[in-house]
């Protein structure tokens, strides 16, 4: 189904380049994306990482289009989905590329899921709405949805709200919401954060087969390291706005690039440092209304020298193929 | 559920048994010779004054006459006015254009508050929503007494537009301004809270699903904030129910409506202190029924309360 006029099957799935995002609040001008670019193919898994606050989930709901407009504005850049770029086209075409190409999940499936609606009603109204089916028929579909998602006795849950689910459900609910009409896209905003442990390892487990059994591109966004090891392919990590290092995942674990991955790596728990003091990454983020001109995590960074704390920003070096690093002395911290 | 209702009832019982005597109670010190009040100018001899009081017990305490109207009440028998007539039968004949003009009222004024505050609420801080801020302010401050002889003087006479009266048999059209009139009474209150509900869904979480999911936006509002909206308007209009029952006795005295509160407020002037309670207990009893009703309601747009 063509929603979109002008998709070429063959253009790459989704490029981001230079994509700023700024919040126009009272207090002043936020830039909450300063410059960002990934792209992503079908059937591959690319981890975006980052503090709390770094402009992920920004990013996810600009590519998205569900950007609260006003405060939010795209003041620059382009998100082309399969050659068509998505900031150029009407809205109404947009609202169609939701969904059917590009789907989301969030964070807390409590809240996003309408707590006035059965999960039958939510699941059906996609395909009544975007495919025009019957009730029935999209009663038998959402059926079928939620036994892929692995919900025990399916037929009797559709009728069940939001609130009766256990946490690991509702989120598997969302997950059958955002396959529902097959995209060729997945942006799962922190899916398992809001989890246990053993749930957060089951809900990966299930996202990882669906996406294998679709062949879907997936954007996870954590700020977990653990969990991306070993579902993500590539990894973007994101500092007040810019992507900072993008690297396959084996790199970015075996030599980071950028001071900031390091230290992010450092900060992982491991077992066999067990005594010893966690390294935290000293100082916080900048606040985004008032970002430190030169290389915005020169405070925090250990390697910082003069040219750091003078504009221009550091560019994204090209560290190899497929891998940059927007650090001037990225050869330094790879231990060159 | 079922225990959650039988409850409210038991609650239903007492507050019936509270209010009544409270009325009762107000009428009773309120009064100060009925029977002269019932004949007006023309002398009654003392043998009528007697057969009169020996009738309505006006001789016997307080106590007992609340005991012998309630007895008259719990057997179905609303007693006799002072004129003579019959309570229940006034009653049957006072209720229809009642119920008719309070649920005009109820009904114009919810879609309107309810369609204005989530076009307020989408426009925020537009004109539309300035427009209707000075609007509900205005209504606010204005009381029914002065509101109902000010819309039946410019609408009802010099403008023409309604019938500045209605009869016992008024079409909806003859009642439309007299429930504008009620309806003014509580649409500010309800416009306000729908726009602030839809204001604070707007935000919410499940909307930015909604939005994701590629719905229209007509869909995102309409559907999916309106329901959650509509949550505590629903209460509300509950709430409000009492004050449209007191804005009724005014609104059908001025435009000389003959229904309950007319008969209600002419009761008061006369001092028929057995219609006055006879008509409020029964008041009471649809205030109470329509309250558990709206609680129902409630239950049934948010799915997650569950009444223990
Ligand atoms: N509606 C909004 N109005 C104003 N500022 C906003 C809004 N939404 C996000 N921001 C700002 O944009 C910045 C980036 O927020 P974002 O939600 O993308 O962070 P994040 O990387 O997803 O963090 P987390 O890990 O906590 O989810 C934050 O500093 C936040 O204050
Ligand atoms: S550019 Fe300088 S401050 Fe920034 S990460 Fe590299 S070394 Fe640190
Ligand atoms: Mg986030």
């Amino acid at each position: 189904m063509d929603v979109v006029p002008g998709v070429d099957p063959r253009a790459p799935l989704l490029e981001v380049t230079d994509l700023h995002v700024e919040f126009r609040t009272q207090y002043g001008v936020a830039k909450a994306v300063n410059g960002a670019n990934f792209w992503l193919s079908p059937g591959e898994t690319l981890a975006i990482l980052g503090e709390s606050g770094c402009g992920k989930s920004v990013t996810a709901q600009a590519i998205m289009g569900i950007l609260e407009s006003p405060p939010g504005y795209i003041t620059k850049g382009s998100i082309m989905y399969r050659g068509v770029d998505l900031l150029g086209i009407p809205e109404e075409q947009r609202r169609k590329v939701r969904a059917n190409r590009i789907a989301m999940i969030f964070q807390d499936a409590l809240s996003a899921l309408n707590p006035v609606y059965t999960v039958g009603f939510q699941l059906a109204e996609l395909f009544r709405m975007h495919r025009g089916m019957s009730r029935a028929e999209a009663k038998r579909r959402s059926i079928e949805l939620l036994d892929q998602v692995k919900i025990p006795g399916a037929k009797d849950r559709i009728n069940d709200y939001p609130h009766q689910f256990s946490g690991g459900m509702r989120q598997r609910v969302m997950i059958a919401m955002a396959l529902a009409l097959d995209p060729e896209v997945l942006i799962a905003d922190e899916p398992t954060t809001a989890l246990d442990v053993t749930v957060q390892a089951q809900i990966m487990g299930l996202l990882a087969d669906l996406q294998k059994q679709r062949n879907m591109g997936l954007i996870l966004i954590t700020h977990d390291m653990g969990v991306v090891a070993d579902v993500a392919d590539r990894i973007s990590v994101m500092y007040a706005g810019k992507v900072v290092e993008e690297a396959p995942v084996y790199d970015i674990y075996a030599r980071p690039a950028h001071p900031y991955t390091r230290a992010l790596l450092e900060s992982i728990p491991r077992l066999d440092m067990k005594g010893q003091q966690l390294n935290v990454i000293r100082g916080l983020p900048p606040a985004l209304t008032d970002v430190p001109r030169g290389c915005a995590f020169n405070p925090r960074c250990r390697y910082a020298k003069d040219a750091c704390r003078q504009d221009p920003a550091p560019p994204a070096y090209s560290v190899a193929p497929h891998r940059t690093a927007r650090c001037h002395f990225f050869r330094e911290v790879l231990g060159e | 559920m079922f225990r959650y209702i039988v409850r409210r009832l038991l609650q239903m019982v007492l507050t019936f048994f509270g209010a009544t005597f409270v009325v009762f109670a107000l009428t009773f010190a309120n009064q100060d010779d009925p029977l002269q009040a019932l004949a007006g100018e023309r002398p009654i001899t003392e043998s009528q004054r007697l057969a009169l009081t020996e009738r309505y017990h006006l001789n016997e305490s307080f106590l007992t006459q609340y005991w012998y109207y309630m007895k008259g009440l719990l057997t179905g028998d609303l007693g006799t006015s002072l004129t003579g007539q019959k309570i229940s039968a006034m009653l049957a004949n006072a209720w229809p254009v009642t119920v008719k003009l309070a649920l005009l009222a109820i009904v114009i004024a919810a879609t309107i508050a309810v369609t204005a505050g989530v076009y307020s609420a989408i426009k925020r801080g537009g004109l539309f929503d300035n427009v209707t801020l000075i609007a509900t302010l205005v209504v606010l401050a204005m009381p029914i007494v002065v509101l109902a002889p000010l819309a039946q003087l410019i609408f009802g006479i010099k403008l023409g537009w309604f019938p500045p009266t209605a009869t016992r048999d008024a079409s909806l059209w003859d009642l439309l301004l007299p429930a504008l009139v009620l309806g003014s009474l509580v649409i500010a209150t309800e416009l306000r809270v729908t726009r602030t509900s839809v204001v604070e869904n707007l935000r919410a979480d499940y909307v930015r699903t909604a939005r994701a999911k590629g719905l229209t936006r007509r869909r995102v509002i309409w559907v999916h904030v309106l329901r959650n909206s509509l949550i505590p308007v629903v209460t509300l209009i509950g709430v409000d129910l009492g004050g449209l029952m007191s804005g009724a006795i005014v609104t059908e005295k001025i435009f000389n409506i003959p229904g309950v509160g007319f008969n209600i407020a002419r009761a008061i002037t006369t001092e028929d202190g057995p219609l006055v309670v006879g008509f409020v207990s029964v008041l009471v009893i649809i205030f109470l029924v329509v309250n558990l009703l709206v609680d129902l309601l409630y239950a049934a747009l948010d799915p997650r309360i569950r009444y223990e």
